[in-house]
């Protein structure tokens, strides 16, 4: 019995975590913000092989677990770097390959880094206002809001039905909107569909599960490397400023924030390595043990985003130390793919409890 | 990652269930530490390795190598029926794992059989009046005369001390060492003279706590634990272990399964209390954090099993985690109750026996015990997070 990293696993952690030290540094992230681009990011990611982790080495990838996912996504969340992960390393191969269908090509090119897609899943979790897609006869008509990995070349669209379809970014009849959110770590667009030729990918609302639950398992990863970072830097700063001549980390009432930050995340590491194995090898427990993931990371996230802020005084809140990129992430990771209210309802469903 | 725990295991836990199967109508309900049955149950226990598994067969245990893998399947296996675990208290969860790490020969043959056969009843003297979250600037004193340690001052918080048969106390034999090192470990008799017993009653309306003062209390300068002065190493050999099994995951796993089953029975306006959404949105986020304690558990049992696995802050933190999870859960289930939720003692309508309120109350007070949660926030940032102690405020006279 071994729960926890294995040192392929801890030296796997210890290569992305240099190179997103080195290549997506703050004043990197900044960058991409305002407006630059995250390719050599990708493609540095790719090389180490973060685009390749799920796809199987027939199609050019190296076959990993989703705990090894969950891992990369954790340090993406501890740097809050920009990049496609979730949307063209995660989701889209585990739709692919869960279709059975011959999918070769695609898999990889997305393996090889040089094909993205974007994830257009919210009207299959909870469909808002002026939203909703219809396909007939391979047709796509309607609207999704708030796809993420938002430039790519291909989107994969969830429809009411969790049916699965993959549409080009070509497509002349899509209309592609940026939309502006607080976490500008990550794009988000809209998408409009006039008669897009969409190929079903499956049927099967299985498939769909199958994205949805490592998805969900993914933000929740990336809110634990987002948090533990939000913890990390605020232990820094208390011991470093001064106020009434001694370091503000030496106050009870510091010290207890950061005290209960640590307290409610290190149970999120165990529990984020859990629901990653439980992907692959726990089928009974891992739908559920995924919304728990999702929902428990987010409130735990929420609340050491908040405190963190607090701990760095004024300058929390300015630009100036950049902690609000960190905050923002977290709040996104939260809304995405259900937020904890909704996922929690649907452990609920899972577990049997809702009539 | 790999969670099985082998084939060997396997089998070991049949073996535990069928034992179970055969067996789980002789254990006791509640929690009598004096009662003939508890005593039969846990000879049974101790003869089948499910107690006192470790403890060695000249001392009146099991005998068996140390392996947390068993130890966890029995504590698995007992939860998930609900099976009474065999004897507990001060005497057998501290003084005796003391005194297998501390004790010389003969205080281990005299005290470790009667002790786990539930046959001497011990409580613990640490804290006093003046000395709570600061135990070791305690004042009980002792002092030598000629063969006799000769023992003036007040406990506090001292469990079962009215049903007690022996004391393990900490007292101040050194008065001019630096206040860790003049504490001493003894071990004296609850009928000796000078003992006076006064109970306190706690919110749940139990007495099981007590004051006690000692006035020349006399005892034998050999039942000591440890050198002169060395007592609060003694205590802290085992103090980080009771705090880390304060409120088990397993438990609290129980509880909410328990809880489930109170929702789906219960209605209010004719509709079950699971099918009110705002208390079934309490109960999964409760659910969803008992999940993050229980595989945080898997980590810290993983990381003594695999030596070198590093396990971060998980152990520092189940205390403050989990007692204060336990309540929280414990609070739920008196809400979705309503009026209900109020009874108590001998009310017709109680639910769970009324376990809800008094467990409600029971973990708070484990939430103030066993070092508060504040001492706890302390301990993670200062020992977890390095981060400066409080400076030390200068007495201004």
């Amino acid at each position: 019995m071994q729960f926890g990293l294995s040192e392929e696993q801890i030296l796997l952690q210890d290569n992305v975590k240099r190179f997103l030290n080195d290549n997506a540094s703050l004043d990197q992230v900044r960058k991409y913000a305002e407006g630059g681009s995250d390719a050599d990011v990708w493609a540095g990611l790719a090389e180490l092989g973060v685009a390749a982790i799920l796809i199987p080495e027939e199609h050019g990838g190296i076959g990993m677990t989703p705990l090894d996912a969950a891992i990369v996504a954790e340090c993406l969340g501890n740097n809050v770097a920009p990049g496609p992960f979730l949307g063209s390393a995660v989701m889209a191969p585990t739709a692919l390959i869960a279709s059975g269908g011959d999918h070769g090509e695609m898999l990889a090119q997305l393996a090889a880094g040089t094909h993205r897609v974007g994830i257009a899943f919210g009207e299959a979790i909870k469909r808002r206002n002026n939203a909703g897609i219809q396909v007939s006869n391979g047709i796509m008509n309607g609207t999704s809001l708030f796809a993420f990995d938002a430039i790519a070349d291909s989107y994969l669209v969830a429809d009411q039905n969790k049916h699965l379809y993959m549409v080009s970014a070509d497509d002349t009849g899509l209309t592609r909107t940026l939309l502006t959110t607080v976490d500008k770590t990550r794009q988000t667009v809209e998408l409009n569909y006039k008669d897009v030729t969409a190929t079903c990918i499956s049927t099967n609302v299985s498939v769909f599960e199958a994205a949805l639950d490592i998805g969900r398992v993914m933000l929740a990863a990336d809110t634990l490397g987002a948090s533990q970072d939000m913890l990390d830097q605020a232990v820094d700063y208390a011991k470093q400023r001064e106020q009434f001549n001694r370091p503000i980390a030496s106050f009870q009432a510091v010290k207890h924030m950061c005290a209960e930050m640590a307290a409610s995340l290190e149970p999120c590491r165990s529990m984020v390595w859990f629901a990653a194995h439980a992907l692959a090898d726990l089928p009974d427990e891992a739908r559920a043990t995924a919304c728990h993931t999702k929902a428990h990371l987010s409130e735990v996230g929420k609340a050491i985003a908040k405190t963190s802020t607090e701990v760095h005084g004024g300058m929390g809140f300015t630009d100036l130390v950049g902690l609000h990129y960190w905050f923002k992430r977290i709040g996104a990771n939260r809304q995405w793919l259900g937020a904890p209210e909704h996922v929690r309802h649907e452990a609920a469903i899972l577990q049997g409890l809702v009539a | 990652m790999d969670l099985s725990f082998g084939s060997e295991y396997d089998e070991f836990r049949v073996e535990v269930q069928s034992f179970l199967a055969n067996n789980a109508h002789k254990a006791p309900k509640g929690n009598d530490l004096r009662g003939q049955t508890a005593k039969d149950w846990q000879k049974l226990l101790i003869e089948n390795g499910y107690t006192a598994r470790t403890i060695p067969k000249e001392f009146g245990g099991f005998g068996a190598e140390p392996d947390i893998l068993k130890s966890r399947i029995i504590a698995e296996e007992f939860s998930n029926l609900r099976v009474n675990t065999g004897l507990g208290g001060q005497g057998i969860s501290m003084l005796v794992p003391t005194l297998l790490e501390m004790g010389t020969q003969e205080q281990k043959e005299q005290f470790i059989r009667p002790t786990i056969h539930g046959e001497m009843i011990w409580c613990q003297g640490y804290s006093e009046p003046g000395a709570g979250s600061d135990l070791a600037s305690l004042t009980t004193s002792a002092v030598l005369d000629g063969d006799e340690w000769v023992v003036n001052g007040q406990k506090i918080w001292t469990s079962t001390a009215h049903i007690a048969d022996w004391i393990f106390c900490l007292v101040r034999t050194e008065p001019d060492a630096p206040k860790h090192k003049g504490i001493s470990f003894l071990l004296f008799d609850m009928k000796t003279p000078g003992i006076e017993i006064r109970p306190l009653v706690d919110m749940t309306g139990a007495a099981n706590f007590n004051e006690t003062f000692y006035t020349d209390v006399r005892l034998p300068k050999h039942q000591i634990v440890g050198e002169r002065g060395q007592g609060w190493q003694v205590a802290n050999a085992i103090l980080g272990h009771e705090r880390e099994t304060l409120a088990p995951a397993n438990t609290a796993q129980t509880r909410i399964n328990t809880l489930i089953e109170l929702m789906k029975a219960d209605t209010a306006d004719g509709e079950r209390l699971i099918d009110n959404p705002v208390y079934r949105d309490r109960l999964m986020k409760i659910q969803g954090h008992v999940m993050a304690m229980r595989f945080n558990e898997l980590r810290v049992l993983s990381a003594r099993l695999n030596p070198g696995q590093d396990a971060g802050l998980s152990r520092m933190i189940t205390k403050l985690e989990g007692t204060e999870l336990r309540h929280e859960l414990e609070g739920l289930a008196i809400d979705v109750m309503g009026e209900i939720g109020l009874a108590y003692e001998d009310n017709p309508h109680l639910r769970n026996t009324g376990s809800w309120q008094r467990e409600y109350m029971y973990y708070l007070g484990l939430i103030i015990g066993g070092g508060t949660s504040q001492i706890q926030k302390n301990i993670i940032s200062e020992r977890g997070l390095d981060m400066p102690r409080e400076p030390k405020i200068e007495k201004s006279r």
